[in-house]
């Protein structure tokens, strides 16, 4: 049956071709417009840790005692006392501070001139807790946190440029003015956003893009970091003025960030204590005056800088409201094709077949018109995506489409067809026949 | 022309019609919405920036060794010497930031040193005795700084010194904060000890970053702070057709002062400005395309259903031609009857662009949708309308009257 009713569609389609052209293309641009933007959305909002994310945790406490703040809540990063307090106690499973910096980079053994290179200074649970890969060798040990060892990981990138993507482990790198040997190169890595990095994203206006840009080029041990680029941290916020700039160990600043890893409602509500505690023992000493404490698990975190961007969500909301034009213009046009067979649909009628089956045989041209929509919206999103790839944005080299993206462009071309042809169908089948068989 | 057959005809294709009444309803609501956007976000990109943007060129530099080898201070005069002896510069200057530089530093100023919260986040130019010139600020009011006004930036860093005493700010940062009365020689506080003195009122000096709030966007000032090399830049001003042999010749003379160092950036401000926008183009590229392919398929859709009436009614239409009516008529039927129906629609459209408008001021913190949008909106929805129906209906006013004599 299901056959004879595609033949019948295929039949019908070439019947007005115009017409046909004209659904085709409306479903076509009104897919291809939604898929390019839900593409983005979702490689802009997805989980970039699916399964672990649930895990992970963003501690603050609120170490600034200035009363003038509207909104009393801990700042988005920590100073380095409370950082390292909260870290030395060990109450989580897995633990990573992290603190961003700019170093100037050289291969101590080639004649390349210097690079300027974005740093990531943090604890050796870091790759095990984010799932970062490696190429070569591995993460740093244990016992370099606290020995401020002279190693490093870098990224592929770096180790392209600089050492033409072979294994580099055991060679020497210069960080401004030390050496460093390098313990692990990575694999590329790219998550979507640069997670661990969000911070501020409620104050920049939605101009959020910068979150997507790529992890940072090179990695060392927390104090080796902060040793050898001593001088060139900023702080995310200060509330008093830096005795000395760009060393921030004692400054009043906000400029360290601390993620831990808990396995269970146990662990986090003990870890929750632990902080509770620590912020109470604090304001006791007199180095706290507030006791507001914040533990967001990294989706939440992410939610709470609303990280994807503005224009973004702007687009995909475009495209959804383009994509009901576009039904309803199909709904329109499939309305005047199937009414403009009435006879046809009259003597089959006439000749026995059931309501029930001229609706059957409508919805499978409609389907058919969808699968057609699908193809050309496949075409259309593609040529969307290669578009937004060559946008100034930070996140558009992530710009491509993955199966389950493919496969969701032709379920929502012909969830669109079916739609727009339910309508039309049913109109189609209570055609009178007797009334058609006169008109014949 | 009587409208009351053609309602009596659409009755009995309410389908249909309220179909293209819904499809233009869409179109309209999205189309006003839309075109505000793309307006707001061109305004944006033509935010006067103040300076003489033909002129300038930067220089951002780093890595020249470890603090404390020697005083920053004294680095940068000796850099800003070098570079002020290079061929065609009128003026050079170092500075914290720059127009649509993104990297901003911004502050809170009071207007009461007890004041609870601030009255105005503004963004903060740290001025040598040579910015006004360089940047060409076009000073409305007052006076430039005093040498005696100026302060060196690594002693505001360590907290060493008082507040600035003095401080130019623009003519928006002024009426935002005095209203109408003068400015000059009110205070501002900028923390809670000495108060700083308004001595001069520039027209316009845009911020390094802003958002969607042009009033926020020229809110800045000058304060009499010389920058330190590590966190100054350089601005340099010339002839606009001298700009890019300068930036080669001003890296070239940058390492040959100190050789270690790393030229992050350097680049004509025009060149910036043009970089920053370049997101808002694309978008309001996009919006655009998105206006265009929704009148094609809405008019496409009109096409569509209009040759289909005009196909049923055939008939009807040779006998109303063969009692008489000329082809004006019939064609006059169809235009009538479409721009019954975009009205409607645009009726309804008006209510959801202002639907919209609502959400997308919650969503966006957009200004609410200008009244004038909606009649630019129904406008190009009845010259589509008219235009998508006219080939139907001329198809529809040839049908010759014979037709009512054969049976299909």
């Amino acid at each position: 049956m299901f056959a004879y009713y595609v033949q019948l569609g295929w039949r019908g389609l070439r019947q007005g071709p115009g017409l046909t052209a004209l659904m085709v293309l409306a479903i076509a641009v009104g897919i291809g417009a939604s898929m390019t933007t839900l593409t983005v959305m979702h490689l802009l909002s997805g989980d970039p840790l699916p399964g672990r994310s649930a895990h992970l945790f963003y501690a603050q406490v609120d170490s600034d005692p200035s009363p003038h703040r509207a909104d009393r809540a801990p700042l988005d990063m920590l100073d380095y006392r409370s950082a390292v307090d909260l870290w030395s106690a060990h109450r989580a499973e897995r633990q990573a501070l992290i603190v961003n910096s700019t170093v100037k980079v050289r291969a101590s053994d080639a004649g390349r001139s210097a690079e300027m290179a974005p740093m990531l200074s943090t604890t050796a649970s870091f790759f095990a807790m984010f799932d970062v890969p490696f190429r070569y060798g591995g993460a740093w040990q244990t016992e370099d946190d606290t020995d401020r060892a002279r190693v490093a990981v870098i990224s592929s990138a770096l180790n392209q440029r600089l050492f033409g993507g072979v294994n580099s482990v055991g060679r020497i790198v210069r960080l401004r003015d030390a050496d460093v040997r390098i313990v692990g190169v990575l694999a590329p890595w790219r998550p979507s956003p640069l997670f661990y990095d969000v911070r501020a994203g409620r104050f920049s206006q939605g101009d959020t893009a910068d979150f997507y840009r790529a992890p940072e080029d090179v990695y060392t041990p927390f104090e080796t970091g902060i040793e050898i680029n001593d001088g060139n941290f900023l702080p995310f916020t200060c509330w008093a003025s830096q005795p000395s700039p760009g060393h921030l160990q004692s400054a009043p600043c906000v400029w360290v960030g601390l993620w831990v890893e808990l396995a269970n409602d146990v662990q986090v509500a003990r870890y929750r204590q632990f902080l509770d505690d620590y912020a109470k023992q604090q304001q006791s000493l007199g180095r706290f005056v507030y006791t507001g404490t914040r533990l967001q698990t990294l989706m939440q975190w992410l939610d709470f800088n609303h990280v994807v961007p503005s224009d973004v969500r702007l687009q995909s909301w475009l495209a959804f409201a383009f994509l009901a034009v576009c039904l309803c213009n199909t709904i329109g046009l499939l309305l005047a094709k199937f009414l403009r067979r009435s006879g046809e649909f009259g003597l089959r009628r006439a000749l026995g077949a059931s309501r029930r089956a001229v609706f059957a045989q409508c919805l499978v041209e409609s389907a058919a018109i969808g699968l057609l929509g699908g193809i050309g919206g496949w075409l259309l999103t593609l040529a969307g995506l290669w578009l937004i790839r060559r946008q100034p944005a930070a996140y558009a080299d992530l710009a491509h489409l993955d199966a389950g993206m493919l496969v969701f462009t032709f379920v929502l071309a012909l969830l669109t067809s079916l739609l727009a042809g339910l309508l039309p169908a049913l109109r189609a089948s209570r055609v009178a026949p007797a009334m058609q068989l006169k008109a014949l | 022309m009587d409208i009351a057959p053609i309602l009596a005809a659409l009755k009995r294709q309410k389908t249909a019609a309220a179909l293209i009444a819904i499809e233009i309803a869409l179109s309209c609501a999205i189309i006003c919405n839309v075109l505000f956007l793309i307006t707001h976000r061109l305004e944006r990109s033509h935010v006067p920036s103040g300076v003489a943007e033909d002129e300038l060129v930067y220089i951002r530099t780093a890595g020249i060794g470890a603090s404390g080898e020697d005083d920053p201070m004294v680095r940068a005069k000796e850099d800003l010497g070098a570079l002020s002896s290079l061929p065609g510069v009128k003026s050079a200057t170092i500075v914290n930031q720059i127009p649509f530089g993104h990297s901003s530093w911004n502050t809170g100023v009071k207007l009461a040193p007890d004041q609870q919260h601030t009255s105005a986040n503004v963004g903060a130019y740290y001025a040598d005795e040579h910015l006004l010139d360089t940047f060409g600020l076009k000073l409305i009011a007052g006076r430039g700084f005093l040498p005696d006004e100026f302060l060196n930036f690594e002693d505001v860093l360590k907290g060493k010194v008082d507040p600035p005493s003095a401080v130019i700010i623009t003519k928006t940062m002024a009426t935002r904060l005095f209203g109408n009365e003068d400015a000059i020689g009110k205070s501002i506080y900028l923390d809670d000890t000495k108060p700083t003195r308004v001595v001069g009122i520039v027209e316009h000096l845009v911020r390094p970053n802003f958002g969607s709030d042009l009033i926020d966007a020229d809110t800045s000032m000058l304060l009499p702070v010389r920058l330190s090399l590590g966190y100054g830049q350089f601005v340099l001003r010339t002839d606009p057709a001298n700009r890019d042999a300068l930036i080669a010749a001003a890296k070239k003379k940058l390492k040959s002062v100190s050789p270690n160092r790393i030229v992050l950036s350097a680049d004509k401000l025009s060149d910036t400005r043009s970089k920053y926008f370049k997101q808002d183009r694309v978008m309001a590229g996009l919006l655009i395309a998105v206006v265009v392919s929704l009148l094609i398929v809405t008019a496409l859709g009109i096409v569509g259903l209009a040759s289909f009436w005009v196909q049923r009614r055939r008939r009807q239409i040779g006998i109303r031609r063969a009692l008489g009516a000329t082809r004006a008529q019939i064609l006059h039927y169809f235009q009538t009857e479409n721009f019954l129906i975009v009205t409607v629609g645009i009726a309804l459209g008006m209510l959801g662009a202002y639907a919209i408008s609502g959400w997308l001021m919650q969503q966006y913190e957009l200004p609410r949708l200008p009244f004038f949008y909606l009649p630019i909106g129904a406008l190009a929805l009845w010259a589509l309308g008219q235009l998508a129906v006219l080939a139907p209906a001329l198809r529809a006013a040839s049908v010759p009257p014979a037709t009512a004599t054969r049976t299909v």
